[in-house]
């Protein structure tokens, strides 16, 4: 199967470099059969923002949990089932009236994929790497999330093995909500940091 | 090496391309790129170190003009080149074209890399002073904090360190620390109220 099959359209150069690599490594036995479509699949349905929205209704729900995952993430995330790459040395950072958190990677695109999935492509972009360090404040509000002048900006430069989660803060009016609906308000952009619920 | 990843603080980018959700991968050649870097770097045993190099060492006007999935393309590309599983004319014959590959490590190999640091030389609270230099092969240190005095506000455990594990077999573990920096001491504009935390190993910092 080639890049392009699936394409009626003639193959742009990248679709032709990537069908030339693929052949090539094919050809020598180094990717086996199924083995695109299984990582695909893996990557496409089995992570998400909705695990990290779970570990955030359950934080909501349940202080004894929550107290667990701001003390170690890694494991209290694992009472969840989520684990694996990219979320092995997980540290949660909590949202208040007075401190906004926010993650970054500005020298590549390290994100934690059991709880939020592979990151969007703005995440791995310069301008966002390149700012959010220097004015998150600017860039925070650009991007539809203003915070008031006194609040404090903790930004999370993801430069080695920990990987982030933001823990937000619970909206206003959900007292009666249950634990799936919490989780329904839950975006990936707050669990980010570059928006509030 | 100070190459064109190393994005914290640059200036002139301009306005970040949001969207509020969007597909796994928009298009095929996109997991499929992403699935030829697995099984690349399963087969030449490249370790994390040794691929994001491959990625940072990407020509400038190609990094910044090229998707996150052609970067990690022409990190499979380049990986497979330079382990002889594939030749770069085979390469650019089946693909009826140019493939640009990223350009040469410029470190020498790291033979001896030196004992591990089993036990955390600094604590939360201390004072710590990032390391100035310009290594130049892969580090995790970020040109916007070298130099700058910031405080360990967390230690994270012993790791391999990505500077030694890019430059051959070798390997060295040591501690990684949290440190907080405040933005106006890494910027000259730094904004108020703005603390920036950056990861890092060990062998970056020094007792401020």
């Amino acid at each position: 199967m080639s890049a392009g099959s699936h394409h009626p359209a003639p193959a742009s150069p990248v679709e032709q470099r990537v069908a030339a690599l693929e052949a090539l490594l094919t050809e020598r036995g180094l990717v086996p059969e199924g083995f695109i479509e299984e990582i695909t699949r893996r990557y496409e349905s089995e992570i998400g923002p909705m695990n990290g929205a779970k570990v955030v209704a359950r934080a909501w729900v349940d202080p004894q949990y929550q107290q667990r995952l701001l003390a170690d993430g890694t494991a209290a995330i694992a009472e969840l089932g989520f684990g694996g790459p990219e979320g092995d040395h997980m540290v949660v950072v909590e949202n208040t009236p007075a401190v906004h958190n926010v993650i970054v990677c500005t020298l590549c695109s390290c994100y934690p994929w059991p709880v939020l999935g592979l990151p969007p492509a703005w995440y791995k972009d310069p301008p966002y790497r390149a700012r959010m360090v220097r004015e998150p404040r600017t860039l925070l509000a650009e991007m539809g999330c203003p915070l008031p002048a006194d609040a404090e900006i903790r930004v999370w430069d993801s430069s080695a093995e920990v990987r982030y989660l933001v823990l937000p803060e619970r909206p206003p009016g959900t007292e009666g909500m249950t634990e799936a609906e919490l989780a329904g308000l839950v975006t990936r952009d707050s669990m980010i940091g570059t928006a509030r619920l | 090496m100070d190459g064109i990843h190393d994005l914290g603080g640059m200036q002139g980018f301009g306005e970040v391309g949001y969207s509020p959700a969007e597909p796994v991968f928009g298009r095929r050649w996109e997991a499929v790129a992403r699935a030829l870097l697995v099984a690349v770097a399963g087969a030449v045993e490249a370790s994390g170190g040794e691929f994001r190099h491959s990625i940072e060492r990407m020509e400038p006007g190609h990094y910044l003009t090229s998707s996150y999935y052609e970067h990690w393309l022409t990190a499979a590309a380049t990986l497979a080149v330079e382990h002889g599983l594939v030749t770069r004319s085979e390469l650019e014959e089946r693909a009826a074209g140019r493939f640009p590959l990223s350009g040469p490590v410029l470190a020498p190999p790291v033979a001896d890399a030196g004992p591990d640091v089993d036990r955390p030389r600094f604590g939360a609270g201390d004072r710590v002073q990032v390391r100035e230099w310009h290594p130049p092969g892969h580090t995790r240190c970020p040109g916007y904090v070298r130099g700058k005095t910031g405080t360990v506000v967390r230690v994270d455990g012993i790791h391999s360190v990505p500077d030694v594990e890019a430059h051959g077999p070798a390997r060295r573990r040591e501690p990684t620390y949290s440190v907080r920096f405040d933005a106006a001491d890494l910027w000259r504009d730094g904004q108020r109220g703005v603390w920036v935390h950056v990861d890092l190993w060990d062998s970056y910092l020094e007792r401020s």
